[in-house]
């Protein structure tokens, strides 16, 4: 398939996904405050500071915002449309890239996510994140999801599947680490105020966000810790477990180019086969031993690197000629342009 | 009939009422059909398909709209009928166009026949802006240079069909067309069963056949792809739309690569080999080497490619002299001199304004007449003689007298009305027609075409982008 098609499928899905997962993001913490009754603004600073340290926006969060209440990251992330990674902006890149590509998608598929977006710039949704915010990000998560169903139930398993496949699982693996990363900027607890300690509630909240309770609890005993960093980084077979989402990385990548797994014929797949391996025989102990915040921003750093290296090996670099006489591979003129006009598509990540 | 009740056809062609209120014969049935409903089952069913289309994202974009905002083609659920006999007529009549069209445009960039003949004087073709003097002597496959043909017609107070443009470049709106036809399906279902009007679903079929026949490759299949300017442009939901009827890769000109004067396209298994090229894209961007230098939507020595003969574009180069309102005027001329037949469509009565005896008529009678710069579609560069101010018409005046050759003059046509929803009540609104035309093996053309029709009372210009919308076209089988 095209090389822009190709990269510009393998967004759309990214994007679909960020905005579901920021959507539960937001849930997470919104549940997590329930448990506290009464926090005073200090306090509640505490709680909302993380999601914006985890997401990496702070500093376009501290230009647009003096202060870190709620409101202010509920509405940064939700719908600002300042800021490209908030839901709503999600929603238009991955709508955007969709109507690039309109032809490679399936009439339900397009109408799904152009119902979506129609929603999502909605006096209707406006309303609902006044008023009824948690039924807002249901939507958006049912949406997304229905949009991923029609996808799955749509789109012949070819290239353009591995394609969205890559970019879904890449995405999910790191938000999950994200997710873990809110809990080591939580504040500690203060003896006294609560019962459980923040990061066990934040724990429960995340599994249950993820919908994870059930297979949680039938993997693990008791929600501590270490149990939730275990299951959601190293579950061999929970779908937004890193481990499982580098899984299908890797399987993608191999049957994109018809490399047998365990081998490699481009960077992306030596590198998301090593980190398979090392998520396939590590444990929390490396984990904690590195330090949580540590390990999870070296993963992220990782799938970066295999992100960069799909569309160096993919997108960049079709010179091989098929069917043709058989000229030289040309060298573009205008690949460097190209290259820049990609790299600020990427960087509004 | 409540939906109809209190129609007036006024002094207009109606399309659906005969000049003494009553219903043409073969307006009839659909009239039943539809004027039995109640207005409420009407606008809900109307709601229905634009949901359709905002749903489907059938929409354009707008220039010069800061927000970028999409907006529907509006749509008029009343569909514009025509009975067989009438469509043979134009069926006939825009075949023998096409035909002496791609005669012509082979003889001038050929031997130029018709020049030395003197039927059109050397003058006309040499300053006409999109002719393109350096593809003289350049073969195309087939012989065609155009493949896609979007004509547009109008019917006058007489009831008598007129060509009144060709467009032979990229003409577009095929794809609202083949979408009105789903969208009055979906509001309205079952009611084509009984009536007998033709499918028009045919057209991606005949433009993938069209293209396959222009390919220089004889062995296996030909590589076919559609060559968009990328998603801000106006029409880009038909550009997916069509490439994906066809299922033909749609690609922008950064997809393309030119080796060795062979068309790539660069795909995630290397480059893959090119044959034909279905270009949503004029001329001036197409290759940055020869046309303008600063595009950068087109193929950088696509044109070197195309010269050796080893890939072919759908339509081809150069077709835009076609185009020049001045040479539009030339085209009953054309069918004379290449066929030796009568004219079946009459062109609209064109007057030249370097003809010194049409230029006094032109001056004298400006209020009266409509006046086109040769070059400017869309509606654009044009004046209405009947609506526009002293200061408009002075400064068209100047305009003419300083460039001749870029104007030409008609008698304003009352082009002929439809029954429209307007705003809670049915009235009349001027339509005109848009067929396409395929030009491969043979001549296809789809029944019907687009029924462009101008929303604002009175008004006579139906482009989308100045308040016009479309209608489904049915062609009765009898």
């Amino acid at each position: 398939m095209l090389s822009r098609v190709a990269n510009t499928l393998y967004w759309m899905v990214r994007y679909v996904e960020r905005a579901d997962n920021l959507a539960r993001l937001i849930d997470v913490n919104r549940q997590l405050l329930l448990d506290f009754e009464s926090l005073d603004t200090e306090r509640l600073r505490g709680f909302w500071q993380p999601i914006i340290l985890s997401t990496g926006d702070e500093e376009d969060f501290n230009k647009l915002y003096d202060h870190t209440g709620s409101d202010e990251v509920t509405r940064f992330l939700t719908d600002d449309p300042r800021n490209p990674n908030s839901i709503t902006s999600c929603i238009a890149l991955a709508r955007e890239n969709a109507r690039t590509v309109r032809d490679q998608l399936s009439d339900e598929l397009w109408e799904e996510l152009n119902a979506l977006y129609l929603f999502s710039r909605s006096d209707e949704a406006r309303r609902l994140i006044d008023s009824d915010a948690q039924r807002y990000y249901e939507m958006i998560r049912r949406s997304a999801v229905t949009f991923l169903g029609i996808a799955a139930s749509t789109t012949s398993r070819n290239e353009a599947w591995e394609f969205m496949d890559l970019g879904r699982h890449l995405e999910r693996a790191d938000k999950t680490t994200r997710f873990l990363d809110v809990s080591s900027y939580l504040p500690p607890s203060e003896d006294g105020m609560e019962a459980v300690s923040p990061s066990i509630l934040h724990g429960t909240a995340i599994l249950r966000s993820c919908g994870a309770m059930g297979a949680f609890r039938a993997a693990q005993r008791e929600i501590n810790a270490e149990g939730v960093v275990d299951f959601l980084i190293f579950a061999k077979d929970f779908p937004r477990s890193v481990r499982y989402c580098i899984e299908k990385v890797d399987n993608s990548l191999h049957l994109i180019s018809g490399t047998p797994r365990g081998a490699f014929s481009n960077e992306a797949e030596r590198e998301s086969g090593r980190l398979l391996a090392e998520l396939n025989f590590g444990s929390t102990e490396d984990v904690f031993e590195a330090g949580l915040h540590d390990y999870l921003d070296a993963l992220q750093g990782r799938f970066n690197h295999i992100g960069g290296e799909i569309f160096e090996t993919y997108v960049l670099m079709p010179e091989r000629i098929q069917t043709s006489p058989g000229p030289k591979p040309p060298t573009f003129s205008d690949a460097a342009l190209w290259r820049m006009e990609q790299q600020q598509h990427q960087s509004q990540k | 009939m409540e939906m109809f009740k209190g129609y007036d056809p006024g002094k207009f062609y109606d399309e659906m009422f005969g000049e003494d209120g009553t219903v043409r014969n073969h307006c009839a049935p659909l009239l039943q059909k539809f004027g039995n409903l109640d207005q409420k089952d009407f606008l809900a069913r109307k709601a229905n398909s634009e949901l359709y289309f905002l749903r489907q994202g059938i929409t354009f974009n707008v220039y010069h709209d800061d927000q970028g905002t999409e907006r529907i083609f509006p749509f008029d659920p009343i569909p514009r009928v025509m009975p067989a006999s009438e469509w043979e007529h134009l069926e006939a009549g825009l075949t023998q166009r096409i035909v002496a069209l791609n005669l012509f445009l082979h003889d001038i960039y050929h031997d130029q026949q018709i020049l030395k003949d003197e039927v059109i004087p050397r003058f006309y073709i040499e300053q006409a802006k999109h002719y393109r003097p350096e593809f003289r002597g350049v073969d195309v496959a087939a012989d065609i240079y155009i493949h896609i043909c979007g004509s547009d017609l109008i019917r006058g107070a007489d009831g008598i069909y007129y060509v009144l443009e060709d467009n032979g470049r990229c003409p577009s709106g095929a794809s609202y067309l083949l979408e009105n036809r789903n969208a009055l399906k979906r509001a309205f279902p079952g009611i084509f069963e009984t009536l007998g009007v033709r499918p028009v679903d045919s057209y991606p079929r005949d433009l993938l056949n069209m293209l396959h026949h222009i390919s220089p490759r004889r062995d296996g299949d030909p590589v076919c792809v559609l060559l968009t300017p990328g998603c801000h442009n106006s029409a880009y939901f038909e550009h997916c739309y069509l490439a994906r009827e066809m299922g033909i890769d749609i690609v922008e000109g950064k997809d393309l690569a030119v080796v060795d004067k062979f068309v790539y396209m660069r795909t995630t298994r290397g480059l893959v080999r090119v044959d034909v090229i279905y270009r949503r894209i004029d001329d001036d961007f197409i290759d940055p080497v020869v046309f303008r230098k600063d595009s950068v939507l087109g193929v950088p020595g696509l044109m070197n490619a195309y010269k050796a003969g080893n890939v072919s574009l759908a339509n081809a180069v150069g077709t835009g002299v076609a185009d020049d309102k001045v040479i539009y005027y030339f085209v009953p001329k054309m069918i004379e001199y290449y066929l030796g037949q009568e004219p079946i469509l009459p062109n609209v009565p064109t007057y030249l304004a370097s003809e010194e005896a049409d230029m006094k008529f032109i001056l004298a009678n400006l209020p009266e007449l409509v006046v086109k710069a040769a070059n400017e579609s869309g509606g654009y560069g044009m004046l209405m003689g009947p609506a526009a101010s002293k200061d408009e018409i002075a400064a068209f005046r100047e305009r003419i007298i300083a460039d001749p050759r870029n104007y030409i003059a008609q008698p304003v046509i009352s082009l002929s009305r439809s029954p429209t929803w307007c705003e809670g009540a049915m009235e009349g609104r001027h339509i005109d027609l848009r067929p396409y035309i395929i030009y491969g093996k043979d001549v296809k053309i789809v029944p019907g075409g687009l029924t462009r029709v101008a929303l604002t009372k009175d008004s006579l210009i139906v482009n989308s982008s100045q308040g016009g919308g479309s209608k489904d076209t049915w062609v009765l089988r009898h």
